[in-house]
C-alpha cells in the first residue's frame, strides 16, 4: 500500500497527518505541530509551486515540498 | 535577579522584552559563542533586575547555530546566564504549540513566570483560554496576560516577577526529566511526541474555540502578496522604494556630515599646536571616524525599512516566495535580506545571515555578500565615471554614464550568484538544507520596536566596523607620514629648490610638498613596489597607492588620489581632480586615465575584497580564518583578471 505525502496535495485540501517519515528534519517537523492525527489545510504555494504554506492549528508554516515529501498523510 | 526570556519565534518576545527594559538594552555576545544576546535591564522596588533574551525556539533541541544557545544555557546550572526565573513569552492563539517548550524548561524546575501574549488577538478570534484550569495543572508557575505590543500588561509582569514562586516538585510533564543529548535526535523525537500527547489533553481541558482559528485577513492579503505576478512586482516596487531612499534622499545628510567631518578636522589643526599630534589627530582619527559615521545615515534607513517589512509580517513572504529562485545558486529565501543589505554595507548584510538555519546556505551567503556594490564603492564609481565615460545619451533617452553605473551593480549581483553556483557545488553539505517557517499573521508594525531595532544595527555597525576602519585609517596615516630616514626631507627639499616653486601660491605649495613626501613615504614605496603588478592593468605607482588606502575604506580612494596629485579636494564634483587626472600622462607621454584603464579600475573595484572590517566579521561569523581568507583569494582573482581582461580588450 503506497501512502500520498503533502508534496502531492492540492490548495484548499484538507488532509490529516498519518506518519512523518523519519529524516533529519523530522523532530524539528514535530516541533511545529507536524504530529500524527493533526489536521492540516495547504492553503497556498508560492509561484512555481514550491515551497507550499500549511496551515496547522491556526498557524500559517512553509515549508519546501522535499520537506513535504517526508510528511504522510491520508 | 537574572531573567531569561524564551519564546516561540513570532510570539511578541522582543515587545515584551522592549515594554520592561526601555532603552537600557545592551548587545553582546554569549560566552564562548558568537550568538548575539541582548540584555537590558529594569528595577522593582529599587532592586536591579537584568533580563537576557534569547532567541526565538519551538524546542530546547536547536535547530541552527543561533538556537544552540538555548539549550546550552539551560543544560548547565554554572552557565554565567543560567536564569534564575525563566520568562517564557507564548502566543495565546496557538498555545499547543507554544507550550512545548515551557514544559521543557518547566521540567527542568528552573522557576517561570508564563506570559501569555497576544492576549487580545486570542480572544478576537474566538479563543477562551481557562487561566485558572491552566494553573491547576502547573501550580508553581506564575501566569500572565499581556498585550505587550500595545503596553499593555507591564504591570502585571512586574508583579509576576516580584510574586514569582519557587521551583515546582509536583505535576512534572516528564518525571525525572534529563535533556537528550543534542545528537540523540531519535530520542528528542520520543519526548517530543509525548509531550505534545500530553499538551493536547490539557488542551482539550483549558481551550475552548468559538468560530476558526483562520486570520482571515491575513489570507486575503496573501492572495495579493503571494500572488505569480503581483507578488514579484509589489516585491520589486518594495526594493525600488527602498533604493530610492537609500541612494538619492540619504545623499543629503551624508553630504552634511562629510562637510562637518572636514570642517571640524579644520578646526582642530587651527586650535592644536602644529606637530604629530595635530595631523594623527586630524590626518588620521577625525576622517577615520567621519568614514564610519558618513554611512550612518544609509545604514540607518536600510534598516528602517527592514525592520517595518519584519514587523508588519512581509518580509517571511518575501523569503517565501524567493526560496525557490535563490535555490538553484546554493541560496536560500532568508539569503535576500542579506543581499540587499549588503547593497548599503556588506557587515550589517553578513550579520543578517544569521537566520539561515542551514551552514551551507548561510555560508555562501556570506561569501558572495561582499560581491554586492555597497555604499563606499559610489564615490569611487562616480569618479571614475565621471573621468573616462562621456557624457552622451544612447537610444534618445537612456544617459550614457548612467547606464554604466547601472552595469556595475548588475555586475556585482551576476556574479554573486555565478560565484554562489560555484560554491555550491564544490562545498560539501553536512546536512540537507530546509526552510521551516512561521508566515505571521500581518500586523501594523510597532514603531518602539523598528526604532530599537535600528538603534541596535547603527550601533553594531558604529561599533564593529567602526573599530577596524579607525585603526587601518591610523596605520595607513602612519604610513603615509613617515618614510625611510630622511627620505621624506630630502624630497621636500628637492621640491622646494625647483626656482619656480616660490613663485606658486601658498595653497598649492602645500600641496606640492604633501604630495613629494607622500611619495616617498613607505606608502609611497609600497605603491611603487606593486607597480609591476599592477601595470598589466593599466595602473601606475599613484593608483597603487590609492588601491592600498582602499582598504580602510573604500571611498578613501577618491582622497588618497587627491593628495597624490596634489590638488584640494573640492566637494562632491570633484572637478579638480577630474580635470587633474585627465591630464596626467606616463612616461611615454600617454594619459594614464583612458576607457580602457578607468574601466579596468571600476571592474577592479566591483570585485576586489578590500574591506577589512568586512573581512572581521566574516572571521567572526564563520569562527575560522579559513572562509575569509578564501574569500579574499577568490575576489582577489577576480578582481585582477577581470581588470586585465577589460583593460586588454579595450586598449
Amino acid at each position: 500500500m503506497k501512502s500520498n505525502s503533502l508534496a502531492k496535495q492540492e490548495i484548499g485540501f484538507k488532509v490529516q497527518i498519518k506518519n512523518i517519515l523519519e529524516s533529519s528534519i523530522s523532530n524539528k517537523l514535530i516541533e511545529l505541530g507536524f504530529i500524527s492525527g493533526q489536521t492540516i489545510e495547504i492553503v497556498f504555494t508560492a509561484p512555481f509551486g514550491d515551497p507550499i504554506a500549511v496551515e496547522l492549528n491556526g498557524s500559517v508554516l512553509s515549508l519546501r515540498l522535499e520537506e513535504a515529501a517526508t510528511i504522510e498523510v491520508e | 535577579m537574572k531573567i531569561a526570556l524564551f519564546g516561540n519565534p513570532n510570539t511578541g518576545k522582543s515587545s515584551v522584552f522592549n515594554l520592561l527594559t526601555g532603552l537600557r538594552q545592551h548587545i553582546g555576545n554569549f560566552a564562548g559563542i558568537t550568538v548575539e544576546k541582548k540584555s537590558g535591564s529594569f528595577q522593582i522596588n529599587n532592586q536591579q533586575h537584568k533580563l537576557i533574551d534569547f532567541p526565538g525556539v519551538y524546542s530546547i533541541y536547536p535547530r541552527s547555530k543561533d538556537e544552540e544557545v538555548v539549550y546550552k544555557v539551560v543544560s548547565n546550572p554554572k552557565h554565567p546566564d543560567f536564569p534564575d526565573l525563566a520568562m517564557i513569552v507564548v502566543d495565546s492563539s496557538n498555545l499547543e504549540r507554544n507550550l512545548l517548550l515551557f514544559t521543557q524548561i518547566y521540567d527542568l524546575k528552573i522557576p517561570i513566570v508564563l506570559v501569555l501574549n497576544m492576549w487580545d488577538l486570542a480572544q478576537k478570534r474566538g479563543i477562551n483560554i481557562d487561566i485558572e484550569k491552566l494553573q491547576s495543572y502547573f501550580p508553581s508557575i506564575s501566569i500572565v496576560t499581556t498585550n505587550a505590543r500595545i503596553g499593555f500588561g507591564k504591570d502585571r509582569l512586574i508583579d509576576s516577577i516580584k510574586n514569582h514562586q519557587l521551583i515546582a516538585t509536583s505535576n512534572l510533564v516528564v518525571e525525572d526529566f534529563k535533556l537528550c543529548e543534542l545528537e540523540n535526535k531519535k530520542k528528542q523525537e520520543e519526548e517530543t511526541q509525548f509531550r505534545y500527547q500530553f499538551l493536547r489533553k490539557i488542551i482539550s481541558d483549558i481551550e475552548s474555540v468559538e468560530k476558526t482559528k483562520t486570520d482571515t485577513l491575513s489570507r486575503k492579503i496573501d492572495k495579493i502578496l503571494i500572488h505569480p505576478i503581483f507578488g514579484y512586482l509589489i516585491f520589486s516596487a518594495v526594493l525600488f522604494v527602498i533604493f530610492q531612499f537609500i541612494f538619492s534622499f540619504a545623499s543629503i545628510p551624508m553630504d552634511f556630515i562629510d562637510a562637518q567631518t572636514t570642517n571640524f578636522s579644520n578646526f582642530v589643526a587651527n586650535q592644536l599646536p602644529n606637530g604629530l599630534l595635530n595631523d594623527l589627530i586630524c590626518q588620521g582619527v577625525i576622517p577615520g571616524i567621519g568614514g564610519v559615521i558618513i554611512f550612518v545615515p544609509q545604514i540607518a534607513l536600510l534598516f528602517l525599512f527592514i525592520s517595518i517589512l519584519e514587523e508588519s509580517g512581509y518580509l517571511s513572504r518575501v523569503v517565501f516566495i524567493m526560496d525557490r529562485l535563490m535555490r538553484p545558486f546554493g541560496l536560500n529565501g532568508k539569503s535576500v535580506v542579506p543581499l540587499i543589505s549588503s547593497v548599503a554595507c556588506a557587515i550589517p548584510g553578513v550579520m543578517a545571515t544569521r537566520t539561515i538555519a542551514d551552514w551551507k546556505e548561510r555560508l555562501i551567503t556570506i561569501l558572495v555578500a561582499p560581491l554586492m556594490s555597497c555604499s563606499a564603492r559610489i564615490p569611487v564609481y562616480t569618479l571614475l565615471i565621471a573621468l573616462v565615460i562621456p557624457k552622451q545619451t544612447v537610444l534618445g533617452i537612456f544617459n550614457l554614464q548612467g547606464i554604466v553605473l547601472f552595469g556595475l551593480y548588475f555586475l556585482g549581483l551576476i556574479s554573486a550568484l555565478f560565484i554562489a553556483i560555484i560554491l555550491n557545488l564544490l562545498i560539501k553539505k553536512k546536512e540537507k538544507g530546509f526552510l521551516l517557517l512561521e508566515l505571521p499573521s500581518y500586523k501594523m508594525p510597532r514603531w518602539p520596536n523598528v526604532g530599537i531595532n535600528v538603534l541596535e544595527k547603527v550601533k553594531i555597525f558604529v561599533i564593529d566596523a567602526g573599530k577596524i576602519i579607525l585603526s587601518i585609517s591610523i596605520i595607513l596615516w602612519a604610513l603615509a607620514t613617515f618614510g625611510p630616514s630622511g627620505k621624506m626631507e630630502n624630497a621636500e627639499k628637492y621640491v622646494r629648490a625647483n626656482p619656480s616653486f616660490t613663485q606658486l601660491p601658498d595653497e598649492e605649495q602645500n600641496q606640492k610638498v604633501a604630495s613629494a613626501r607622500l611619495e616617498s613615504s613607505y606608502i609611497g614605496i609600497f605603491g611603487k613596489a606593486i607597480e609591476p603588478a599592477i601595470r598589466p592593468l593599466g595602473y601606475d605607482w599613484k593608483i597603487g597607492i590609492s588601491l592600498i588606502t582602499s582598504f580602510a575604506a573604500r571611498e578613501v580612494f577618491v582622497g588618497s588620489l587627491a593628495t597624490i596629485y596634489a590638488v584640494q579636494e573640492d566637494g562632491n564634483e570633484n572637478l579638480r581632480l577630474i580635470d587633474r587626472l585627465k591630464a596626467e600622462k606616463n612616461d611615454k607621454n600617454e594619459p594614464i586615465f583612458t576607457l580602457a584603464s578607468g574601466v579596468s579600475l571600476m571592474i577592479f573595484y566591483v570585485f576586489a575584497m578590500q574591506c577589512m572590517a568586512t573581512l572581521a566579521v566574516v572571521r567572526r561569523e564563520t569562527n575560522s580564518w579559513e572562509w575569509p581568507l578564501i574569500q579574499v583569494a577568490f575576489m582577489g582573482f577576480m578582481a585582477y583578471f577581470g581588470a586585465l581582461f577589460a583593460f586588454t580588450i579595450l586598449s
